[in-house]
């Protein structure tokens, strides 16, 4: 049979009657881990990252074991791969990528974006990371290091990025507003306003 | 010089043909077809079923040129397909019966 | 064997793809380079068994530093790749 001839939802419809059948999946199981995998958002990196910004010992402990810092801001881990955080500094940015397939840290981004999956990001991160960040406007300051993380193994990495200047005071909730889904993979930073026209 | 190494088609570090390719960084939404065959790997996942290396192998073994017209997730379900047959979890039989329904 | 962060290493110059089906997490880019310890990661099941579905022993991973103008010929000096290599992969450099 040549499945890469077959029509997807009828594959799909296929596997649903006999993983049900053969008690191997039901759809009540793949229901709830589909309500489970909707709970991850950059929502919940931006807590973590705003938290670090104004919790010193807990950026140290999230620089230790992402996991179980972010288990301890509520985030479910159970059954997720292990979270490394990887700490921008003012000589130092990462920018995170997959090459051989899609590693992405879902349980505190929710599902990886499309561009994060493209040919292209996979390709370019590795040899062009900056002509490659450039494409979300983001350009370093001169004598800022770049280190791209190719995510390849057991790990999942996000970008603990820097907190940008004239938010001192801010609330965390106020400060996680401002960290979005590519400044914790790298490809942009968080910015305290938008940018002059 | 990636020409010179008999790199896999889905090794795509730094190759040269995608270096001019534009970010397309527009947001994607997923469509219930995505989510479900993610959610279902994950369930195979949990139950030991198959591991998600198996399901890597499986993506890794499309040929290339289908490997690049297949959207993400519909390389994820025939690879799952792929999985579940060679390791007699269901038969060709049952599927092609199974898709008669479907 | 075991790296302690520092440690100069050198990936393999292995090419598996090239003997027959095979499931590998050490991309093509990095084969023969040298690089630098970062830090061990703990030890996880083999992927190149998992994905067979062979038992799979504990290999030790580790992140590991390359200097990035290096591996391509191209770049701004002091740019660097971390990646995630199997202590199998690596030999001392």
């Amino acid at each position: 049979m040549n499945l890469l001839a077959l029509d997807d939802d009828r594959l799909l419809g296929a596997l649903r009657l006999l993983l049900a059948e053969k008690n191997l999946a039901s759809p009540a199981e793949v229901a709830e881990r589909l309500a489970i995998t909707e709970q991850g958002s950059p929502a919940q990196g931006a807590r973590m990252v705003a938290k670090a910004w104004t919790d010193p010992a807990f950026r140290a402990a999230m620089l230790e074991d992402g996991t179980r810092a972010a288990e301890s801001q509520g985030i479910v881990m159970r059954g997720a791969p292990p979270l490394g955080v990887l700490e921008n500094t003012p000589a130092l940015h990462h920018l995170v990528v997959c090459t051989l397939c899609s590693c992405y840290p879902r349980a505190v981004l929710g599902y990886p974006p499309f561009w994060y999956k493209s040919a292209g990001y996979r390709a370019r991160a590795v040899r062009d990371p900056r002509g490659l960040i450039a494409e979300w406007g983001t350009v370093l300051p001169e004598g800022v290091k770049i280190r791209v993380v190719d995510s390849t193994a057991d790990y999942r990495w996000m970008v603990l990025p820097l907190r940008p200047a004239g938010t001192e005071g801010w609330s965390e909730d106020a400060l996680a507003a401002l960290v979005h889904e590519g400044d914790m993979v790298g490809v942009t930073v968080p910015r305290a306003a938008a940018p002059a026209a | 010089m990636e020409q010179d190494v008999p790199r896999a088609h889905h090794d795509l570090g730094g190759v040269a043909k995608y270096m001019c390719e534009p970010a397309d960084i527009a947001p994607h939404t997923l469509s219930d077809f995505d989510k479900e065959v993610d959610a279902l790997r994950q369930v195979l996942g949990l139950k030991n079923i198959m591991t998600v290396d198996e399901l890597r192998r499986g993506i890794e073994a499309i040929p290339e040129a289908d490997y690049h017209r297949l959207t993400y997730y519909q390389r994820w379900i025939r690879s799952i397909t792929a999985t579940l047959l060679r390791k007699g979890l269901i038969t060709e039989a049952e599927l092609a019966a199974a898709l008669e329904r479907a | 064997m075991g790296f302690a962060p520092g440690a100069a290493v050198r990936v393999k110059n292995d090419w598996p793809e090239t003997r027959g089906p095979c499931h590998i997490r050490t991309p093509h880019y990095l084969r023969g380079r040298a690089g630098t310890v970062q830090r061990a990661l703990g030890a996880f099941p083999n992927p190149e068994d998992l994905a067979f579905a062979r038992p799979a022993p504990l290999r030790a991973l580790y992140h590991v530093r390359f200097d990035q103008p290096a591996v391509w010929q191209q770049g701004k000096p002091g740019d660097e790749l971390m990646v995630e290599i199997f202590e199998h992969w690596l030999e001392p450099a």
